[in-house]
């Protein structure tokens, strides 16, 4: 019997949400129920609306369309006050609390009036002491934030909303910084919690953890609610497939052909990667998938030469790589195009053309010193035609450029050294769909050339439209070299969520 | 209330904006001279005429605006790289006490007034290093060590007046020997007061001004300084770059501390400088940190310092005006500057 049969008692209704940045569709009219003493999941993709969904809910956010009831009541829209009031409560991914109060000052901060400060002070710490005994929340009242683990601070957050009587727990990705023991002590506060009649909303996409922990499943792709399941009627490979979309993505363009091993990694320890082995050929696009935060920005980093391996071999067409720094990666032939065009990509208060050579001034456009802006303006004029950046001209900053255009920029940047290897870590967030194609069309020009493309992408489409192979990454390991078309994204999903690194294990 | 970007400022936007800055401080100006008890309007009168009234006031205008064109210029080549130099006092006494050191009879003429000038700059670029190297080594905040580093300073250079520099004919008085003629700087024209050390500082605003525009390094320190993530991803030594920022940016204000001592007073004391390292703050930020543009507000910063004083002799006022009419003016331009790019929008 789910909860929705149960007839408990409705404490959450989500009504026909929606939520547009520009032109992005965050939420697309999602509608959702929470019942008394019901632990829903959430589930989706990075990028699937999880959490903008939950901060509309919690007043971060205002909604374009829709409404939220809590307890009968019709919610004001965009007032964490409100929220709070009408008792739910948050506990975000990165946690919000002073690190140089104590837990105690942390959980009773803005309860009450600075004047009575002090006062009260017994009866908060009988209420913070019986709530972290009822709840099975272990923690020191009068220790200091910044002596605290990860685990602790994140039961001073639920304590702190448990302390402000919220009986909605709303929790953002609430595992993804914890020890497994961690979790698992999580969980049984949450039982504990739903025990006493509150209800539980948690954020993830860990598959195993949402068939473990929860009565409700709702799914959400692309801003949708593509599915509501009670957790017993489903099993883990029915979420993947809801999650990542059941239908078979049909690469859509023809295969490369591979040449030479172009980079090569063996054993690579660096930052969040674990025992790295991958190899680029040229010719070929490889596709990394994987949720992000699973180690795609160090293996990038690493590439680009931001990065130095700590362990492990490098190989760039056969030689081992010495000194590994940005500069010596551009000079190896490493193309990069950045994950954030905004804040790595460009400097936005230059102009295009200080942007074209941000990379190149030196070495090809400097003599003794001296920067030869007559052939940097000539290049990023050749550049604008060539890449068909829209702008007003060689000598306009940057910040005016749409995103797209920005990134047509970056991209003639890197395609105009010819680079022997290059890395597109989301190189398609955020633009619209003509750009998008431009940007695809020209990484597989740069692969029918010769280079060999590391495609990084949150997106299984894009990964499977283009890329000739495909590793996916997981908690800064690697799944081995699928050829294109050899795994359904059903199968690709649960490598993302982690599962088949479980079962080679 | 709530303030918007505004994605493309108008030419009007962006110098209506500045005037009416300006406008508004010569207001609170005419207000303080009213406070004081004063004609506000022959008050800025006389500033007006004080500064530039006359040849002898256009000339101590520019003599008093040559140590600020250094600091300005060290301060703008710093911040444009966001290399938060305070300290452009202690390095102007570093500057000093070299002059001292070296133009009094160490070194004779044809070869002192060149080498002081470089050991002067060396001297200050040094002061510089230590807290630069600090922070990029170290992350510790260079606001904090440089502005320190100005009052350590200021006492080391009082136990040299009292102690190793002391002028054995001073009388008592703190004061260095006099520097000799041939370490002195010349006049730039023959029978006016006007020494080499402003035509120096307009050639040094002129050489940052094409190390910024032309150079592989300038284009470094603009980029460090804009979005120093960018700049590390393009593969720029952000680290040495910031090195020799502060290599140019203490040189340059030690350059101010030699000049006034070469130039100027001929000698060291205590009070050879009024503030003129704070000062060239101001210079800077008022100059957008455009190295000739700094040449320009020093120009003005100094005419109203010496037009302040000639006025407070005449009207009785305090010369601490120029002071506030400095803040004031400093804080409307950067109010003006923040509003060229946002505007603000009810509701």
């Amino acid at each position: 019997m789910s909860f929705a049969q149960s007839g408990a008692e409705v404490v959450l209704r989500l009504d026909q949400i929606t939520k547009r940045f520009g032109r992005l569709v965050a939420n697309d009219a999602i509608s959702l129920t929470l019942h008394k003493g019901e632990v829903l999941a959430l589930l989706g993709e990075n990028g699937a609306g999880k959490t903008t969904l939950m901060n509309i809910l919690f007043g971060h956010y205002l909604a374009d369309e829709g409404s939220v009831t809590v307890f009968g009541q019709p919610l004001p829209a965009g007032q964490p006050k409100a929220a709070l009031a009408a008792g739910i409560g948050m506990v975000h991914q990165h946690f919000t609390l002073a690190d140089q109060l104590t837990v105690l000052e942390n959980i009773t901060l803005g309860t009450k009036s600075l004047w009575s400060l002090g006062r009260g002070r017994a009866a908060a710490l009988a209420k913070v002491q019986a709530l972290s005994r009822d709840f099975g929340l272990a923690v020191a009242p009068m220790a200091r934030i910044a002596d605290l683990s990860v685990g602790e601070r994140q039961r001073v957050e639920i304590l702190k909303a448990l302390y402000r009587d919220a009986r909605i727990l709303i929790l953002d990705e609430p595992t993804a910084v914890l020890t497994p023991q961690e979790a698992e002590a999580l969980f049984q506060t949450l039982r504990l919690a739903t025990a006493r009649g509150l209800s539980v909303i948690f954020i993830s996409h860990k598959l195993h953890e949402v068939m473990g922990h929860s009565d409700t499943c709702v799914v959400l792709r692309h801003g949708r609610v593509v599915g509501q399941v009670a957790t017993r009627d489903t099993d883990r490979r029915a979420l993947a497939a809801l999650m990542v979309g059941a239908e078979m993505t049909e690469a859509t363009v023809a295969p490369g052909v591979p040449g030479p091993v172009r980079l090569s990694l063996t054993g690579v320890r660096a930052g969040a990667l674990r025992d790295l082995t991958l190899e680029l050929r040229a010719g070929t696009i490889t596709g990394l998938a994987g949720v992000s935060g699973n180690g795609q920005a160090a293996l990038a980093d690493l590439i680009g030469g931001a990065l130095g391996p700590e362990a492990g071999e490098m190989r760039v067409d056969g030689a081992p790589v010495a000194q590994w720094t940005p500069r010596a990666a551009i000079a190896a032939g490493v193309g990069r195009i950045p994950e954030d065009r905004h804040k790595t990509g460009t400097v936005a208060d230059f102009t295009l053309a200080e942007n074209a050579v941000l990379e190149t001034y030196a070495q090809r456009f400097a003599r003794l010193g001296f920067i030869d802006w007559a052939a940097v303006r000539a290049h990023t004029v050749a550049l604008i035609a060539g890449y068909d950046v829209r702008c007003p001209g060689p000598e306009a900053r940057i910040r005016l450029l749409s995103g797209g255009n920005m990134q047509k920029l970056i991209l003639g940047r890197v395609m105009e050294e010819t680079p022997g290897i290059l890395i597109a870590n989301q190189p398609v967030r955020g633009l619209d769909v003509g750009a998008i194609a431009y940007v695809h069309s020209r990484l597989v020009a740069a692969r029918d050339a010769g280079a060999a493309v590391l495609l990084i992408s949150e997106d299984l489409d894009e990964v499977m439209g283009l890329a000739d192979v495909i590793h996916v990454i997981s908690e800064g390991r690697l799944s081995p070299a699928f050829p294109r078309g050899a795994l359904s994204q059903a199968e690709l999903g649960l490598w993302m969520a982690g599962q088949g690194f479980a079962h080679a294990a | 209330m709530r303030l918007e970007p505004v994605a493309n400022p108008t030419l009007l936007r962006q110098l209506g904006l500045p005037a009416l800055a300006l406008g508004a401080t010569v207001l609170v100006a005419m207000a303080l001279a009213l406070l004081a008890g004063a004609n506000p309007l022959a008050v800025l009168g006389q500033i007006v005429t004080g500064a530039v009234g006359s040849r002898f006031a256009v000339l101590e205008t520019l003599n008093r605006a040559t140590p600020l064109i250094f600091t300005g210029l060290a301060v703008a080549v710093a911040f444009r790289a966001k290399l938060w130099n305070i300290g452009a006092e202690a390095q102007l006494y570093a500057g000093a006490i070299i002059a001292v050191l070296l133009g009094t009879g160490a070194l004779g003429a044809p070869f002192v007034l060149p080498v002081s000038a470089v050991v002067a700059l060396l001297a200050g670029a040094m002061l510089l290093l230590v807290p630069v190297l600090l922070k990029v080594r170290l992350g510790v905040d260079e606001v904090v060590t440089t502005l320190l580093l100005n009052f350590i300073m200021a006492l080391f250079v009082s136990y040299l007046l009292e102690g190793p520099l002391k002028d054995p004919m001073g009388m008592g008085w703190p004061k260095s020997a006099a520097l000799i003629p041939e370490a002195r700087l010349p006049r730039m024209v023959e029978g006016l007061r006007l020494h080499w050390g402003f035509g120096l500082a307009l050639i040094a605003a002129g050489i940052v001004w094409v190390i910024h525009t032309r150079t592989t390094l300038g284009f470094e320190m603009r980029a460090v300084g804009a979005n120093i993530r960018a700049a590390r991803f393009a593969g720029m030594p952000v680290t040495a770059v910031l090195v020799k920022t502060a290599l140019l940016s203490g040189g340059l204000a030690a350059l101010a501390g030699w000049s006034e001592v070469a130039g100027a007073k001929g000698h060291l004391s205590l009070d050879l400088s009024p503030g003129f390292g704070y000062t060239g703050i101001i210079v800077a930020m008022l100059a957008l940190l455009h190295p000739l543009g700094v040449v320009v507000t020093a120009l003005f910063v100094a005419g109203v310092f010496v037009g302040a004083d000639a006025m407070s002799r005449a009207a009785g006022v305090p010369t601490y005006i120029a002071d506030m009419l400095l803040a004031v003016a400093l804080l409307f331009m950067v109010l003006a500057i923040a509003l060229t790019k946002v505007r603000v929008v009810r509701g």
